[in-house]
């Protein structure tokens, strides 16, 4: 086969597949062990030390993974597909192609499009298209105001009992407390899950970078760190007088962290996700104007990017999304003030989580639970786990393997990322969705 | 035995920040400008030094006296200059500046004379291009030549750059005369003192290598010179200073607060002055103190060095692209 399988592999219903002497790693049931899993059809049959060669039925094909972690397939909670409105820059299609790369076996898909996702009929098209054209599992996140403006709420029950794992504005901050403490509010009803920007739109103004010794270099606008602490700290007040579920996007600052870490310990329903680029870079990366590390909350300073890893390691942040913002070159090459916000990331999440467990930032069962199984939970999927009569989304990584990143080979129909030509270590060898290898790395093609 | 020192080179392909330049560039520039401050006051002015040689200013922001002086150092010395003011025609049709920058490289200009509002602009416009590119002011960030024309200004009257103080005055936040000056000011020994209410102070200019004040009359202690910076008078109407006559009043540079300044610093302003807002018309006029059409005159010699030492490079294989 091809090292990405087409569509038409989706019409057929998988055998019985054996992957043996695998590092099993299941980072929920904290599993580590070497051993085997066979799946059967679209789900895990088996698995455990006890599965060797040994014994096998004939007819089950044999995948040897020796020297290799066998994981769930990454769940990535937050990515923007593009597709309806701005299929010049991804489609359900390119975006499952490169999600399948690196690693990602579900998506949940923000409703940046255009139309936004603030309606059923779009939450069943966002399904249909997925089921026609991509290679792994997509979920619609939608909108939780119509139009993403922040002023009347969408239809919370009807577009969860139609699909919607969350609900979100995306980039659009809801400035109006009462909007979101109403959303909350009525989110509990169906235990909804609002996943929320937090950046005061006002104090952060036109910013295009953070706020610091650079910006000042540079000569560009910033937006201050604590344009995101005081947003977070509302949000966290309304969550607490609410009951409602909130869920923070890409946290960057010590001082957000901070007001999640504190809310958590007093029983706040709150949780926050960051992405791999605020891990793995700073300020410094916007170096002589590179558009391609202009993102939305921007790259702050040493000092936070370390809070962030602290964060990661002491469970305040409890997943990492890849926040993959796909945009056209035409949108990057302008001068940096005038250049789109964001990074694509779903070829790259994988590695760059991997650099924390080779810095021995976190161990490799909680790196990948950030991953996995955290944002299944946080979305109620059955999904990020390895276990017995679950799906059978795999995927076996390299844990070793050095490689260059490299942009022009990426599958997503973007390239905007910082992180061309970075040596990393560690990757997707094999992807598996519903039992069917979806990406192979050895394969010929 | 030690060898000779190599002999000095401009080495810069395009001039886009003080931030590039070393004090032996800055010195340089600034002598072979007062070689050509000299020839300016002739009857007969021109040289064939560009001889030849096509430079088009493209001011993508407004202006009258940046242009007309690197129009003029141009002409002075021989070359075939065209004046462009992108804002009415491509850039209004939605061409991007890469698609504008390939366009024009298209017609072979030597030297590009670059003005444009944004951050940085300059310099990716620079890297699409085989022109030699001077940074004409790019958004917040550097104007080189103003602050090449200050320094030459100040050297002229006091003799010297290294140990003197000077006071930087006013929207600091937004001003690219202020990076380029302070850049420029820290590579050659002098000591700055940035004096602006803190809302037009950039994040952490602290961090700058330089003293920040709040106070007039603590800023401009026993300085050397004063520059004021002109203030944006949309940044006036509340939203950065509550208004004209309050930001005069703290932060307008007149007799009284000069008083504490030494008793001959040096009055500058990069013009053009909102006079009675940070100036008083008094002091911007006093001829024995004000330097302000000296700044001017030293602004045709300044580019006209920079075109000079550009056009050394410009048949450089090493530079071509």
């Amino acid at each position: 086969m091809a090292r990405i399988a087409d569509l038409s592999i989706k019409k057929h219903k998988a055998g019985r597949v054996a992957y043996l002497n695998a590092r099993l790693i299941d980072p929920a049931s904290g599993l580590d062990e070497i051993g085997g899993l066979i799946s059967d059809g679209d789900n895990i049959a088996d698995l455990g030390a006890g599965i060797t060669a040994d014994g096998l039925a004939e007819d089950i094909e044999q995948i040897d993974a020796t020297g290799l972690v066998l994981a769930p397939g990454l769940v990535d909670m937050r990515a923007h597909l593009r597709e309806p409105g701005f299929e010049h820059q991804e489609t359900i299609h390119s975006g499952s192609r490169s999600a399948a790369v690196g690693g990602i076996t579900t998506i949940a898909c923000m409703p940046s499009t255009n139309p936004p996702i603030d309606d059923v009929a779009l939450v069943h098209f966002i399904e249909r298209r997925a089921r026609e054209t991509s290679l792994v599992k997509v979920h619609p996140i939608a909108a939780i105001t119509r139009a993403r403006k922040g002023e009347q709420l969408t239809e919370i029950g009807l577009l969860q009992e139609a699909g919607a794992v969350a609900f979100s504005d995306g980039l659009n901050t809801i400035m109006n407390a009462n909007v979101l403490r109403r959303a909350l509010s009525y989110g509990t009803i169906f235990d909804a899950m609002f996943i929320h920007h937090p950046e005061d739109m006002n104090l952060s103004g036109s910013g295009s970078m953070n706020s610091g010794e650079i910006s000042t270099r540079l000569g560009l606008p910033g937006m201050a760190p604590e344009s995101e602490a005081i947003m977070a700290a509302r949000d966290v007040r309304l969550a607490e007088m609410t009951g409602g579920r909130l869920h923070l996007a890409h946290v960057t600052t010590a001082e957000t962290i901070d007001i999640v870490r504190r809310a958590k310990a007093r029983g706040v329903r709150v949780t926050a996700d960051t992405a791999p680029h605020y891990v793995a870079l700073n300020e410094n990366a916007v170096g002589d104007y590179l558009t391609f590390a202009k993102v939305r909350p921007p790259l702050r300073s040493e000092d936070d990017r370390q809070a962030v890893v602290a964060g990661l390691r002491d469970g305040a942040i409890d997943a990492i999304a890849s926040d993959h913002a796909p945009h056209d070159q035409d949108s990057k090459r302008q001068p940096f003030v005038q250049a789109a916000f964001g990074i694509v990331g779903l070829e790259t999440m994988l590695p760059l989580v991997l650099e924390l467990v080779h810095n021995e930032h976190l161990t490799l069962a909680r790196a990948l639970e950030t991953v996995t199984s955290a944002p299944a939970d946080l979305l109620k999927l059955r999904a990020g786990r390895l276990a017995k009569d679950g799906p059978a989304d795999l995927v076996l990584i390299d844990l070793e393997a050095p490689w260059r990143i490299d942009s022009k080979a990426f599958q997503s129909k973007s390239k905007n990322s910082p992180f061309d030509g970075r040596p990393v270590q560690g990757r997707a060898v094999r992807t598996v969705i519903s039992g069917r290898t979806v990406f192979d790395l050895s394969s010929e093609g | 035995m030690t060898a000779d020192p190599s002999p000095y080179r401009f080495t810069h392909r395009h001039l886009l920040g003080i931030e590039d330049l070393s004090p032996q560039d800055i010195v340089h520039l600034l002598d072979l400008a007062d070689s050509y401050v000299a020839l300016n006051r002739r009857a007969e002015k021109k040289q064939n030094t560009l001889h030849g040689r096509t430079q088009i200013n493209m001011f993508f922001e407004s202006s009258t006296r940046t242009r007309t002086s690197f129009e003029l150092a141009g002409k002075r010395l021989g070359a075939d200059v065209i004046n462009m003011s992108p804002t009415t025609s491509a850039i209004k049709k939605g061409e991007t500046l890469i698609d504008t920058a390939a366009t024009l490289n298209a017609m072979h200009p030597d030297v590009l004379i670059v003005r444009h509002p944004d951050s940085g602009a300059v310099k990716l416009l620079a890297n699409a291009v085989n022109a030699a590119v001077i940074n004409a002011g790019d958004g917040s960030h550097e104007h080189p030549t103003q602050a090449l024309l200050d320094a030459l200004t100040i050297r002229r009257r006091l003799g010297t750059l290294s140990g003197l103080t000077v006071a930087i005055c006013g929207d600091i936040a937004h001003s690219r005369v202020a990076r380029s000056n302070i850049l420029l000011f820290n590579t050659m020994g002098v000591r700055v003192r940035l004096v602006a209410p803190p809302t037009l102070l950039p994040t952490k200019a602290d961090r700058y290598g330089v003293e920040v004040h709040h106070n007039m009359r603590e800023g401009l202690k026993d300085v050397d010179i004063v520059m004021m910076l002109r203030l944006q008078t949309e940044r006036m109407q509340g939203s950065f200073v509550p208004s004209e006559r309050e930001y005069f009043q703290f932060y307008g540079l007149d007799y009284e607060k000069l008083a504490v300044a030494k008793p001959d610093a040096l009055i500058m302003h990069p013009g053009p002055m909102n006079r009675g807002i940070e100036i008083d018309s008094e002091v911007a006029d006093d001829i024995n103190r004000s330097v302000i059409l000296d700044q001017v005159e030293m602004g045709v010699a300044i580019r006209q060095a920079c075109l000079e030492v550009l056009a050394r490079n410009l048949d450089n294989p090493e530079h071509n692209q």
